[in-house]
């Protein structure tokens, strides 16, 4: 529980790919969810910054879920592949401004659909299909969008568990978070 | 207002990791699948969010203490959560009510908690908010299921409605140290609170064919760290590794 370093600090930065020196950007982008190992941290928006100040690289995450025991492996992997890179560097994890999924990139949003989870629909779309029962989710094995919810939480918070009508595959969707 | 924030702090913290420890007992117990990774995953959410307030008791207490020391090694009376939450798990239908009735309380609490002058509790609400809206639609799906359902869910249901409603009554007391985060600008006068909690969850039970008891006699004493009985099996549970291996690390 105590590994995390300080959560209270917030930045000012409210876009999706915050500031990110250049140069850390390829090494960054070898790190992933270890829960979607697919997905790296920068197209899911994790990273908020990356900078250096004198000769160490501080970088700033923040969670997807408060709840997410992802982060923690994800601060420890980002000190990993940066001292290979022959960085120091130090991670804080940062809760404001808080994560939604628009920050996942496109190229994100499609790694998770061939990774087999379809991606988060707008917010509209996502209360018609977790409430009101509406078929929108494209299955992310044959494309049908005759699919629907079988429960709202899935293998992880982020995600609800739907099945697909047509070729019946049960799938992942990640929930809209706004 | 150091001490009055340490100890508002708690009180906002301790509902959600006794609530999230009784979810969390659910983990191989859910009556099914779908429902016992759902809980699961809700106490999950709550945990993290505890984490958030208690790294923040934490630094206010500045007394060496961790978050872990602080969630893990109080004594029974010195926990500041509602009796509603620390309800034991008796049925799947009391489980979904309890959460329900707090849901809605929750949801309404972060609304205003969003505005607080306290930036790190702002944005800690900012950031929880979202989750438990998902919780709220999850619980209120429940009760409209098995109180819209068969003749024994709906019975089982108004019955754990009945019982817990006796509960709800002490979301909205004040203690001393919610009176001045209050006047602070920091704190939610959670008196305010009471009218749209009760339309909400009305609304709710009207769709389930349920109803709101008309008891008049409600319990208190959680929030002075008076407990009932059931909140020394569950800390006995939550403090076992803690208190086993002290300063054990994961
Ligand atoms: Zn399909």
């Amino acid at each position: 529980m105590n590994k995390a370093k300080d959560i209270l600090r917030s930045s000012k930065n409210s876009s999706p790919s915050g500031k990110v020196d250049g140069a850390l950007i390829p090494i960054l982008e070898q790190v992933s969810d270890p829960e979607i190992p697919v997905l790296s941290i920068m197209d899911m928006g994790v990273v908020r910054s990356a900078v250096f100040e004198n000769d160490v690289v501080k970088v700033q995450i923040t969670p997807t879920y408060s709840g997410c025991p992802a982060m923690d492996v994800i601060g420890d992997d980002i000190k990993k592949a940066l001292k290979d890179a022959g960085y120091k560097s130090e991670v804080e994890l940062i809760l404001s401004p808080a994560w939604t999924t628009d920050w996942i990139t496109p190229r994100g949003r499609k790694a998770l659909e061939d990774y087999g989870i379809a991606a988060p629909l707008g917010a509209e779309a996502d209360k018609d299909v977790l409430l009101h029962g509406k078929r929108l989710v494209k299955c992310p094995q044959c494309g049908s969008t005759n699919t629907k919810m079988v429960s709202q939480f899935g293998s992880t918070a982020c995600k609800a568990q739907f099945q697909c009508d047509d070729c019946l595959e049960p799938f992942d969707y990640f929930k809209c978070l706004k | 207002m150091k001490d009055n924030l340490y100890q508002y702090l708690l009180g906002i913290a301790d509902n959600s990791l006794i609530l999230g420890q009784r979810m969390g007992e659910l983990c191989g117990h859910g009556p099914s699948l779908e429902t016992d990774i759902a809980c699961t995953n809700i106490s999950l959410d709550l945990f993290g969010q505890v984490r958030s307030y208690y790294q923040y008791a934490a630094k206010i207490a500045g007394d060496g203490r961790t978050e872990d020391d602080i969630a893990m090694l109080r004594k029974e009376r010195e926990y500041l959560n509602v009796l509603l939450v620390e309800q034991p798990n008796t049925d799947f239908a009391y489980t979904m009510a309890r959460h329900f009735l707090f849901d809605v309380y929750h949801l309404l609490f972060l609304t205003e908690l969003k505005k607080s002058k306290d930036m790190t509790l702002a944005a800690i609400a900012t950031k929880c908010i979202k989750e438990v809206r998902y919780h709220q639609r999850f619980s209120s799906d429940w009760i409209r299921r098995l109180g819209d359902g068969t003749e024994e869910s709906h019975n089982r249901m108004q019955a754990a409605i009945n019982d817990l409603w006796t509960y709800t009554d002490e979301l909205f007391h004040q203690t001393e140290a919610d009176k001045a985060m209050v006047s602070e600008g920091i704190g939610v006068d959670v008196t305010k609170l009471k009218a749209a909690y009760y339309e909400k969850v009305n609304t709710i039970l009207e769709e389930s064919t349920l109803s709101i008891p008309e008891s008049k006699y409600f319990q208190k004493g959680g929030k002075m760290g008076i407990h009932t009985e059931h909140i020394g099996f569950l800390l006995a549970e939550l403090q076992y590794m803690q208190r086993t291996y002290p300063n054990m690390e994961w």
